[in-house]
């Protein structure tokens, strides 16, 4: 299957800064056919697209829209999640620095929908030029009358500012996020109440991702109906891959869901460089699972993603040849996961810690069979019983290794060919 | 810039914290944030100087301590790391003669390690002050470094 090129269709043909070349291209066509739909028909093209989130969790967009808009509190806010901070992940960049006004434009469908006045780009702030990008993008639709009071003679009324994070991955996590736009140390929440109910400020809140908006402006042109044709009947629409690792040629690639990976990889990616053999492929980024070669024609589809009890489909593929080594893998992602922790719950701010213990035991050949039962013991227990979506799935690498690779574990005991007890 | 320059183009509304952190902070030589300076920050904002002091350990872009003037922040997320950043690093290290953590002693270079920073599909990555560099070797990194030495008060 080819790549199906809808949100990066006019990627390369745009200029970014130019919301009059934007413009001329079809931007903010679909927003103003919007407001002439009523908000409830909006939201119900959007179910029937069953457009699900592209953040990660893959939760359907038209609940949340629902539930914020028959809020009656005002005012009510919707944020841009645009944290991406997952290792492997970097399509959210892409779209911001390359077509900022579809992003734009998808939030100002969503915030109509749901009525909205006020919305929060939240970008993370190692991402300069995409936030250099976003907030000239926002200038530019103001002195359009695209943002600001009344907007098209609609009576409806939204501003949008850009918000930088500073350095945090765990800020990504939709609660953590609320708290760090209201300037606060990005410390999740417990829930519920969901943000819809209670989100920035105590008020109504619509929290997705880039890539979700993006979707909203087709949606509006095509129909629901027209919509759901791309895909498979359970995952709908396009997914943006983010490909990376030993590949010859790596980037952002726009699939139909339910393309396999091996498709991605050998069709698009083409293939590994220098002739060498796929080792491994970790999925979804770093609190993904790692998975071997023969597993590659596995279909990139939200339930196929469940069953490694990862909720994670942002859309990283990361390829590792046959000269890495696992432990040393391993290793990166849990000290990634160790200096990310918010340290609010035991399991995650202690447990990573000791993760790492045990795996250098490994990496230095030198671990033993008790060693293997309390790293797998402990990966189960992060995984089960933290707060929040990081420690649930941070402990996923070692996990789905565990399974797929455990003879590269038995190998580096200290006794060769170690049994286990 | 003068931190009363950077407090008034910002709402006085606690929520724009991190904002003027951020924004502050990148103006100043040696990248740091000073007692002093979070204190006034608070009472514009009319908020505890702990809440302050609390943001700026949680978030990792914020520092207590001076660093150099241009610091170097290599990514050792995986897709880097199988694409050869372990050269990348061993290269600046022994060019700059500091270990990651360190300042170099004419204050003009401090070497951290940084989590992706979005760029895997050119990696090796790292990051200078604003500037991310990518698809990097360690004859890249000699010529960048070669070219920051060179400005010197850039
Ligand atoms: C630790 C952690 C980090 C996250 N980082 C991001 C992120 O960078 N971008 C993002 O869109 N969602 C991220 N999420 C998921 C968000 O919590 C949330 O589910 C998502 O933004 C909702 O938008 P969507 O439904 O459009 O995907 C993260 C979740 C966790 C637990
Ligand atoms: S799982 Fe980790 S990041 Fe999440 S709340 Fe607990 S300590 Fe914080
Ligand atoms: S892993 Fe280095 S830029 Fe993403």
């Amino acid at each position: 299957m080819p790549e199906h090129k809808m949100l990066t269709k006019r990627i390369g043909d745009i200029n970014p800064l130019s919301i009059k070349d934007a413009m001329e291209k079809g931007s903010y066509k679909q927003f103003k056919k919007a407001l002439s739909m009523e908000r409830i028909d909006i939201i119900d093209e959007i179910e029937k697209a069953n457009l699900r989130g592209r953040g990660g969790a893959g939760f359907p967009m038209h609940i949340k829209l629902m539930s914020t808009a028959k809020q009656e509190a005002t005012p009510k806010y919707i944020v841009c999640n645009a944290d991406e901070g997952e290792p492997g992940n970097f399509k959210d960049r892409y779209l911001m620095e390359k077509d900022p006004h579809m992003i734009l434009e998808g939030m100002l469908i969503a915030a109509y929908a749901v009525g909205a006045s006020r919305g929060f780009f939240y970008i993370r702030g190692e991402y300069d030029q995409a936030i250099s990008i976003m907030k000239w993008a926002i200038e530019e639709a103001k002195e359009k009358g695209l943002l600001g009071k009344n907007i098209n003679d609609s009576g409806f009324d939204f501003e949008m500012e850009v918000r930088t994070g500073a350095g945090s991955y765990v800020v990504g996590e939709e609660f953590a996020m609320i708290e760090s736009i209201e300037g606060k140390s990005g410390r999740t929440r417990v829930k519920p109440p969901f943000p819809t109910d209670e989100g920035v400020f105590g008020m109504p809140t619509l929290l997705n991702n880039v890539e979700t908006y993006c979707n909203l402006p087709f949606i509006v042109e095509m129909g629901g109906n027209n919509y759901k044709k791309i895909g498979t009947p359970t995952s709908t629409g396009t997914k943006l891959i983010s490909l990376s690792g030993n590949i010859t040629n790596p980037g952002v690639y726009e699939v139909p869901f339910g393309t396999t990976i091996r498709e991605v990889i050998d069709t698009l990616g083409g293939g590994v460089p220098s002739d060498r053999k796929i080792k491994m492929v970790q999925l979804g980024g770093a609190c993904g699972p790692i998975i071997p070669e023969f597993m590659l024609d596995m279909q990139i589809d939200y339930e196929r993603f469940e069953e490694f009890e990862s909720k994670t489909g942002a859309g990283a593929i990361i390829v590792m040849d046959d000269r890495q080594d696992l432990f040393e893998v391993l290793l990166r992602i849990v000290k990634f996961f160790e200096h990310e922790s918010c340290g609010r719950c035991t399991p995650c701010r202690e447990g990573h810690v000791h993760l790492e213990k045990l795996l250098r035991k490994f990496f230095k050949h030198d671990g033993t069979p008790n060693e293997l039962y309390s790293l797998e013991s402990l990966a189960r227990v992060i995984h089960q019983s933290s707060l929040c979506g990081l420690g649930q799935s941070s402990p996923i690498s070692i996990i789905s290794t565990l399974g797929y690779f455990r003879n590269e574990f038995h190998d580096r005991m200290a006794f060769d060919g170690g049994e286990e007890s | 810039m003068q931190l009363k320059e950077v407090l008034d183009k910002y709402p006085q509304s606690e929520d724009y914290l991190i904002e003027i952190l951020m924004d502050y902070q990148k103006h100043k030589m040696h990248h740091d944030l000073t007692e002093d300076e979070l204190k006034t920050i608070a009472t514009h904002l009319n908020i505890k100087e702990s809440k302050v002091s609390s943001v700026v350990t949680f978030y990792s872009l914020f520092s207590l301590k001076p660093k150099g003037q241009h610091v170097i922040q290599v990514c050792h997320d995986v897709p880097c790391h199988v694409n050869n950043q372990p050269d990348v690093l061993s290269t600046l290290k022994t060019m700059l003669a500091i270990d990651i953590g360190q300042t170099t002693d004419d204050k003009m270079f401090t070497l951290e390690y940084t989590s992706c920073l979005g760029a895997c599909d050119k990696a090796p990555a790292m990051r200078i002050g604003e500037k991310t560099f990518t698809k990097l070797t360690p004859n890249k990194i000699k010529a960048i470094i070669a070219e920051y030495r060179g400005r010197k008060h850039a």
